[in-house]
């Protein structure tokens, strides 16, 4: 009977490990593939000839990003964004967070900006009244609109205060009884103290910059102003698979650079594989701190 | 303190908000939204008059609500699994890749898959293995609501199981060894043990998925679809962008979007009672 029930352990326990892995290669094989297209020749690209390696290993597509101005453009565009919208919403967030994250007997008028802050979180005015709004603004074609619109997520507000609300009380009441004003408590104790929720937003925040394409595109009449992603969704994305017939399709993708496709997107994606790592470091606590409370 | 977030949320989101009058009118951008003529409920009235947006309330209904029940499904299977396993680096292994596509955009994903299910691509090349023909993916109508579904699932199980796995640590370890002197085997532990303790997790997360029944996916949607499988996979907020923002019907674009942020706004607001009175749970 022990007998059986191990061998039986056993068996889920193979099947088990068998299942996660391809769950894993499920996550791994699509980028490997797109890596394997852009550095394979075109006719071999073209002759689907390319299935988990490089044929013909060229390294021509990324030589034709580094010269291909457009892309270049758009790149610059979503690394200004990033550095200047994270620097931005985070100031915001925590400017927000911190009053918000105390008491009613504290801050008397806590839970009324509560309630509006959670009204806004909830309800919008949709699409058009917002894109309206934008237009008289003058936000079209600028950095500004482009940084602004996505401003303050509420739902890292939310995080970040969660978290100041779990701080120790008595860490702010030795700097009062020192004479610290709120602005030095924030700046010297809160924030110090905070480093793994205000981690977890900041690469929220910069990873959401660099994945936003449809503001890019709303915001932006002109292609020169487009950020990469949306740059990437209007220049191949669209291309794969506008409404053709068969025929058709078949010569468009043997006429477009599906190895220069694959190289942009890859070199789209490379930003976050590479704060991925400090990423998955942080955003498990930060998540798991930020949304419970006490 | 709160000055810059306010301001912001005035101006970004609460004016905006007074857009909404052009639901009610036949907004006409020459001469503004509040001399535009009133008309009422008209736009709201001819909505239902007009075959497709049924169509895409129901195709946005019929996609969002299967998202929920898989993404409530999939990455609580994963959690289980991933719990059975013993040796911690490849539990890590795991995890840090299965987290991983939930960071990349719908952009990224959409061109990758594109190139995956093309017709020349890697799928066809093993249906062709398996003596099938060729399947145009992204050309059938009868697929699409398929692959998007699915294609959520694989992007977000591993991070939709973040919150499964923090409550299964959760659970005390004493009751597994208890278990076992009572000769429960591991099965039993997970059907008895595991699984109820992590009951109040399931419930709250089912119970603020109700906010999400009208949420598609307007990103994944946007970057997948094409003209061909919009008879099942146009949805509202798709219909919203191309009524409003390219064929420029204003006002009957503003309605619809209307439409859908007041019953999600509903929902939602339900759903948060729900989760105070049945789990407990305030978000602040």
């Amino acid at each position: 009977m022990v007998q059986g029930r191990s061998f039986g352990r056993k068996l889920f326990l193979g099947i088990n490990i068998v299942v996660l892995c391809l769950l894993v290669l499920s996550c791994l094989l699509p980028l490997w593939y797109t890596l394997c297209i852009s550095l394979s020749g075109k006719a071999a690209v073209a002759g689907g000839r390319v299935s988990l390696w490089p044929v013909d290993f060229t390294l021509s597509s990324y030589e034709a990003i580094v010269k291909d101005m457009g892309f270049l453009r758009a790149a610059g565009i979503s690394a200004g964004r990033v550095i200047l919208g994270t620097g931005f919403s985070l100031t915001v967030i925590l400017l927000m967070a911190y009053p918000l994250s105390k008491s009613v007997r504290e801050f008397r008028y806590r839970n009324l900006f509560m309630w509006v802050l959670i009204f806004c979180y909830l309800f919008n005015g949709g699409l058009i009244p917002w894109y309206i709004a934008m237009k008289n603004y003058g936000m079209i074609n600028t950095m500004q609109g482009l940084v602004l619109a996505g401003g303050v997520p509420v739902f890292n507000v939310i995080l970040v205060m969660n978290f100041f609300r779990n701080i120790p009380k008595s860490l702010e009441e030795a700097a009062i009884v020192d004479g610290a004003g709120a602005w030095m408590i924030l700046l010297r104790i809160v924030i110090p103290v905070s480093k793994p929720v205000i981690a977890t937003v900041t690469l929220f925040t910069v990873v959401n910059y660099w994945n936003e394409f449809f503001q890019g595109l709303v915001l932006s009449t002109t292609e020169k102003m487009y950020p990469l992603q949306t740059y990437i969704q209007q220049m191949v994305v669209t291309l794969n698979m506008t409404n053709m017939t068969l025929e058709q399709y078949q010569k468009a993708s043997q006429l477009s650079n599906q190895g220069l496709n694959a190289a942009k997107i890859f070199v789209a994606l490379v930003p976050v594989l590479a704060i991925y790592p400090f990423l998955q470091k942080y955003f498990i606590t930060g998540i798991t701190l930020g949304a419970v409370k006490e | 303190m709160l000055a810059p977030g306010f301001l912001w949320l005035i101006f970004f989101n609460v004016v905006p908000m007074f857009g909404i009058y052009m639901a009610f009118t036949n907004f006409n951008p020459g001469i503004g939204i509040f001399r535009s003529p009133f008309t009422g409920l008209e736009n709201f009235r001819y909505m239902f008059v007009l075959g497709d947006v049924k169509q895409v309330f129901f195709n946005t209904f019929y996609i969002a609500v299967s998202k929920v029940i898989m993404n409530l499904i999939f990455p609580l299977v994963f959690a289980l699994l991933l719990n059975e396993v013993t040796h911690s680096g490849f539990k890590k292994l795991v995890q840090t890749v299965c987290y991983m596509p939930h960071f990349l955009s719908w952009v990224i994903l959409a061109g990758i898959l594109a190139g995956i299910f093309s017709f020349d691509g890697p799928i066809n090349g093993i249906r062709g293995m398996m003596g099938l023909e060729p399947f145009l993916f992204f050309g059938s109508s009868k697929a699409f609501p398929h692959i998007i579904i699915w294609s959520d699932v694989w992007k977000e199980f591993g991070y939709n199981a973040v919150i499964y796995l923090a409550a299964i640590t959760g659970i005390d370890q004493g009751l597994y060894e208890a278990a076992a002197i009572d000769g429960a085997g591991r099965w039993q532990q997970t059907w008895h043990i595991t699984l109820p303790g992590i009951r109040t997790t399931i419930v709250l997360l089912a119970i603020l998925a109700l906010g999400n029944v009208l949420n598609a996916g307007f990103d994944q949607v946007f970057n997948l679809y094409n003209p061909s499988v919009y008879s099942t996979g146009d949805i509202l907020d798709t219909w919203v962008y191309r009524a409003g923002l390219k064929n420029f019907q204003y006002s009957l674009a503003t309605a619809v979007g209307l439409l859908k942020s007041v019953i999600s706004f509903v929902l939602i607001a339900v759903s948060y009672w729900m989760a105070k009175r049945f789990a407990n749970y305030t978000i602040f």
